[in-house]
């Protein structure tokens, strides 16, 4: 508890500088609202559903995104891992594909999927899979050999090597490009939802600054903050596993 | 060098039945190194055999090549009659290294159930086998704790009952107590040998440790080095049951010992000699 009063000390003192000076005349940029319009403002959008409703639009594409990026992330990164023939075969393309910004892709899905969950579920999807295809290679190279062992002397077949031995040993690895792919599928959504897409939190935000509504854009971006917060918290606590003793990472 | 391999032609064993395993001309390479050469050995049902040799004479390859974990250059394993080709359940290997052998993320219940679902053995069977596996090796009161919350002993003795849950006919024990303390060593040396005694697996056990080789064997084994071969085999007149003071303390022990002794310390070399007589 009190970790978190220190840790809080400084938001709460810019807050109230911030609110001071603007009220006391110091400072007078349009684009900064004052904290206590920003929280009216949100408090407004809260009420009439608008912000959630955004809310859910951002988070579910962003989710469906990570999820496909963590299931095609997971499941070729553990064959690589596993085997340095597919490594070789595979890799060079990964290594070319990889570098292409995700953003760049958003003509060619915008045909493909036009406007609405699949145009920004394929980039946030093509976003995210990078790091947890890196992270997956590498956490299953990690994993102890002599466990390679155990499972090869009781003869498991590959499906139940990778579910019992592998993926359990990999699994606090794994997880740490998961956390990060989680902080991208965010980014990743709402700069399509500003640029492009007409839905989400980002598309309202680019609206709110359109209609010079700067209480209400600030109020989205602090609501953007809190829910980056709270998913990577979701995500560690994941990454502690259900096990008290075995630390991962 | 030549009295001592004259005397090696006079101790041959032979197997009085057909043999359990039969090694013949073996040899494994490591690139252009020759790790183990021209090994022939044949092991009894349900003997007790006991590998010794200096660290680095290559026991650990023989035993992974007997697992099938590692593949050899020339010869052949024969085990039960049919040439070995890979892993299998029916070999079953236990590892010095017990904290990396056992899965971290499971309780030792897990651990052992490990094998069972190896088998697929069906979920309502598997209680009763783990609960008899745990009683029989000490393990009922952790069956809840996971590897990490246990001494080495403990974590060693989850990895035997994972290895008998396995159901094997053959077991492998890599020096499986090197890494332990000597009081529970010698605690988890008579435990082994009750379990030999209850279960008659045919069991090859590696150690650096001659006492230990002495006291548990039914015969030993002597590797020399680069590239390992058979030295030396020597049968084990002991009594059994046998007792760490009593056989420890008979005449015969410290005669084996004296032997074996003087020809690991020739066959390594005198850098070796002040291993070999620690152990």
């Amino acid at each position: 508890m009190r970790r978190y009063l220190v840790g809080a000390m400084i938001p709460v003192a810019f807050l109230i500088g911030w609110e001071a000076s603007t009220r006391t005349g110091l400072l007078t940029l349009e684009s900064l609202s004052r904290p206590s319009d920003i929280l009216m403002a949100g408090y407004a959008a809260l009420r009439d559903g608008s912000l959630l409703l955004a809310t859910m639009q951002t988070c579910e594409t962003a989710l469906l995104g990570l999820a496909i990026a963590a299931i095609a992330g997971i499941v070729i990164g553990a064959v690589l891992g596993l085997s340095s023939t597919a490594e070789r075969i595979i890799g060079p393309t990964i290594e070319a594909l990889r570098p292409i910004p995700a953003i760049a892709f958003m003509p060619l899905a915008l045909m493909m999927f036009g406007f609405g969950v699949g145009l920004e579920a394929s980039i946030v999807a093509y976003a995210c899979v990078w790091p947890i295809l890196i992270v997956t290679i590498a956490a299953v190279r990690a994993v102890e050999g002599r466990l390679l062992d155990v499972a090869a002397v009781l003869e498991l077949p590959v499906w139940k090597k990778m579910a019992k031995i592998v993926l359990p040993a990999a699994f606090a690895r794994i997880n740490v490009g998961l956390r990060i792919a989680a902080a991208i599928s965010l980014v990743v959504a709402v700069t399509v939802e500003i640029v492009l897409n007409p839905r989400g939190l980002g598309y309202r935000l680019i609206l709110a600054e359109q209609s010079l509504e700067i209480g209400l854009m600030w109020a989205q971006l602090v609501w953007l903050c809190l829910l980056g917060y709270v998913l990577n918290l979701l995500l560690s606590r994941l990454g502690r596993g259900s096990t008290p003793v075995w630390r991962p990472l | 060098m030549q009295p001592l391999r004259k005397d090696l032609a006079a101790a041959r064993p032979i197997g009085a039945e057909v043999p359990a395993l039969s090694i013949r001309n073996l040899a494994v390479r490591f690139g252009a190194r020759a790790i183990l050469d021209a090994i022939d050995l044949d092991v009894r049902e349900g003997e007790f055999l006991c590998i010794v040799g200096s660290s680095g004479s290559g026991k650990t390859t023989l035993l992974r090549v007997l697992a099938g974990l590692a593949s050899l250059a020339e010869g052949k394993v024969l085990f039960e009659g049919a040439e070995i080709s890979g892993p299998s359940r029916d070999r079953a290997i236990i590892f010095q290294d017990y904290s990396k052998a056992l899965l971290p993320w499971r309780t030792v219940r897990g651990n052992v159930a490990l094998s069972l679902e190896a088998r697929n053995v069906p979920a309502k069977e598997q209680d009763a086998i783990i609960d008899a596996l745990l009683a029989k090796m000490g393990l009922s009161p952790s069956r809840t704790q996971f590897p990490g919350q246990l001494s080495g002993g403990m974590q060693q003795r989850v990895q035997i009952a994972r290895c008998l849950a396995q159901d094997p006919k053959l077991l492998l024990m890599d020096e499986p107590f090197g890494a332990l303390d000597a009081m529970t060593r010698q605690t988890l040396q008579d435990e082994i040998l009750q379990l030999a005694a209850e279960k008659q697996i045919t069991t090859i056990f590696i150690t650096h440790d001659l006492e230990e080789a002495i006291y548990l064997g039914d015969r030993v084994v002597v590797l020399g080095r680069s590239p390992a071969t058979v030295v030396e085999s020597v049968e084990i007149e002991l009594p059994r049951p046998r007792n760490q003071l009593t056989t420890r303390e008979d005449g015969r022990f410290l005669a084996y010992r004296h032997r074996l002794f003087e020809l690991l310390a020739h066959e390594c070399g005198p850098q070796s000699l002040q291993r070999g007589g620690q152990g």
